[in-house]
């Protein structure tokens, strides 16, 4: 083996090929841990009956249910029906499809439960050096350990569950430099936002981003998952950091991590997961984090993001005062004072334990204006609890917010949980797109502390402000 | 999976940028548990309007679009969710090809695992699509050329070895499976 210089992903890529890319063929690169949950999964199964395959690997397979599954706790444990048919029944069709293949399910009322990409981490599964994928564009969260972590379509989902494998090209390499310390009121969200608006929301197809510099290696695992969730949001296949204290602290003890003699191997064998020194990337980009300011989105991509306190700019392009209009905002208007009529704290960009006290904090002692709807739902059933025994629910329920069980809900309102036409929502989620979280819905992307501020005030407010 | 050689037919025209698959299929009609069906929601945010009949200007619901089997997009196409539904109710409609500047890497691979070509052309060939919605165009993936009315041709790149499946009918699945021996000795020396 060469001692060329290589880089993170390039170490985690070559460890995976079961045959590396040809001009004529791509790599058959091997799969760690299949993550799947109930919206894209039955077309995959189906392909598994229809061809008489088996699960390859069930043990290597982790199900849960989280995008159409209800937040409303009668419906899970009261006894009260699942008000949406349709998910219901994918709900007892991932249950059947996962007993007839011997996959191991996170059910509905199971206490473990919860957003694939917060329970993946929270349980161990997700580990550095690993290849992890799953039939949703934000596994690029799981990138955050030092793992190579990408969304893939279903009929990749069949790959891998009937082979283990995936066909794959090799992906361009791109350094995302992050020096500096944050400001005040500066968060993981606002940072990511800021990315995404430098890069573009394609400036990053192709590649796999790997976060780096001193403002990164200063981040908790919380928020480097913020960051490395929104990688897609940026064009990217995967994201990237590499594992170091932080990371092994974060994954000791947890249930699915490596227990004694195998865990001291395994961080032996994560410490080599770093980029050498003189490994060259395809793309650089770097940005200063002591310049940042709070971000919130004022169009209909992530990429459309400005400064709290900035006006939103002008453009003569077509598609950008379509998105206005949409949005009903207009140019050289500052987004700080915005009226809004529903706040979403959750999903698996900030839906965790540490998102949740930051809102807290905020919200301590406080009111949720009045006419404003202030939707909290954690992650999981697991930061439900955390939370619940720190007593965060009772400063939100207090507050006036709408305290839920766990799962992807409005940021995608597959399960109901819907903004309202025409209605402004600040949301701690990752996709601002026309009609995500619902018909007309228009969704201002920001942190959870411009969130909880913006819920008090009634209105887009300034987190530093509240600190 | 029936292979794919040529396809010719007039265009239909869809200049926005950043036509992500929450527009394609919105998040409420991906309950379903098959492939089938999806082409009566494609776009459907912007096809009806609140009651739910058709938006008359809405380029889908023109008569002229209709028996159309190539979408000219905006540049990055197909960005946001990985959701296969996308592709499933583009190609139920009837597409067989999306053409733009730039198409986003997972609704890219979606696509070609489900006979729908995406075509990667240079801004000048966009330009005159987007200018001449309607035009009857040739795609030809065995040469890998659009072909204009006006003669002009442009290459587009497709990754070789989905081109092969898709010429030849093949399917990667039966491809993968094939692997089986070298898969299982991967398995025997992989650590993690
Ligand atoms: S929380 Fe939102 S982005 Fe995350 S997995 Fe669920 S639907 Fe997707």
């Amino acid at each position: 083996m060469s001692n060329a210089p290589r880089t993170l992903f390039e170490k985690v890529w070559s460890a995976h090929e079961v045959v590396p890319e040809t001009p004529d063929t791509p790599a058959v690169l091997y799969v760690d841990l299949h993550l799947t949950h109930e919206v894209t999964s039955p077309q995959a199964f189906a392909m598994l009956k229809d061809r008489g395959l088996k699960v390859r690997r069930p043990d290597r397979t982790f199900a849960t249910m989280d995008h159409a599954t209800p937040t409303d706790r009668a419906q899970i444990f009261g006894g009260v029906p699942i008000r949406m048919e349709s998910a219901a029944k994918q709900i007892a069709m991932l249950e059947r499809n996962c007993a007839e293949f011997g996959i191991e399910l996170l059910k509905l009322r199971d206490d473990q439960r919860g957003i694939v990409h917060i329970i993946g981490p929270e349980l161990g599964l997700t580990q550095p050096g690993r290849t992890i994928v799953c039939g949703d564009s934000h596994t690029s969260t799981h990138g955050a350990f030092g793992a190579l972590a990408f969304g893939i379509g279903t009929t990749e989902v069949g790959h891998v569950f009937a082979t283990q494998c995936l066909l794959q090209r090799k992906p361009k390499t791109f350094a995302v430099n992050v020096e500096g310390a944050f400001g005040p009121g500066v968060t993981a969200k606002d940072l990511i936002l800021a990315i995404i608006n430098a890069v573009g929301v394609s400036g990053g197809t192709g590649s796999v981003f790997e976060y780096r510099g001193s403002a990164i290696r200063a981040l908790s695992m919380e928020e480097r998952m913020t960051v490395c969730n929104m990688s897609i949001e940026a064009g990217a296949r995967a994201g990237m950091i590499a594992p170091d204290e932080t990371t092994f602290a974060y994954l000791k003890g947890r249930p699915r991590a490596p227990q004694g003699a195998d865990w001291d191997r395994a961080v032996e064998r994560w410490r080599t997961l770093v980029t050498d020194p003189g490994a060259s990337f395809d793309r650089e980009v770097s940005i200063d984090a002591s310049k940042l300011r709070p971000m919130i989105t004022y169009g209909t991509n992530p990429g459309m993001s400005v400064g709290i306190d900035e006006a939103i700019p002008a453009s003569g392009d077509a598609v950008y005062a379509k998105a206005l209009e949409y949005m009903g905002l207009s140019p050289g208007q500052t987004m700080l004072g915005q009226p809004v009529q529903v706040v979403f704290l959750g999903s698996c960009t900030n839906g965790r334990i540490s998102d949740l006290r930051a809102a807290a904090r905020v919200l301590k002692g406080r009111r949720v204006a009045s006419g404003v709807h202030f939707l909290v739902v954690p992650g999981s059933q697991q930061v439900k609890r955390e939370a619940e025994a720190e007593g965060l629910d009772r400063v939100f329920i207090e507050a006036g917010a709408d305290w839920r069980e766990s799962g992807c809900s409005m940021c995608l309102g597959m399960n109901g949980d819907t903004v309202g036409k025409g209605a402004y929502c600040v949301s701690t989620s990752n996709r601002n797109f026309e009609g995500r979280q619902g018909v007309g819905a228009r969704t201002l992307l920001a942190s959870p502390i411009t969130a909880a501020a913006s819920a008090v005030q009634g209105r887009v407010a300034d987190p530093r402000e509240y600190l | 999976m029936d292979p794919i050689k040529t396809l010719r037919s007039r265009t239909v025209v869809m200049p926005r940028t950043n036509i992500d698959t929450d527009q394609i299929i919105p998040g409420r009609f991906l309950t379903t548990t098959t492939k089938e069906g999806l082409g009566a929601q494609l776009f459907a945010d912007w096809r009806y309007d609140a009651a739910g009949a058709p938006i008359p200007d809405f380029v889908l619901n023109r008569p002229e679009s209709q028996g159309c089997a190539i979408l000219v997009a905006g540049r990055n196409v197909g960005c946001g969710s990985s959701r296969e539904h996308a592709p499933w109710a583009l190609y139920d409609w009837g597409f067989r090809a999306v053409v733009s500047t730039e198409i986003a890497d997972i609704f890219r691979n979606n696509s070609l695992k489900n006979g729908l070509l995406p075509v990667i052309v240079d801004e000048e060939t966009h330009g005159w699509l987007v200018a001449n919605p309607g035009a009857e165009i040739t795609i030809d993936l065995e040469s890998t050329t659009l072909r204009l009315p006006t003669g002009r041709t442009a290459t587009f790149p497709v990754e070789a070895f989905a081109r092969y499946c898709l010429l030849n009918g093949i399917d990667e699945t039966g491809y993968l499976l094939g692997q089986d021996a070298k898969i299982a000795a991967f398995e025997a020396r992989h650590v993690a």
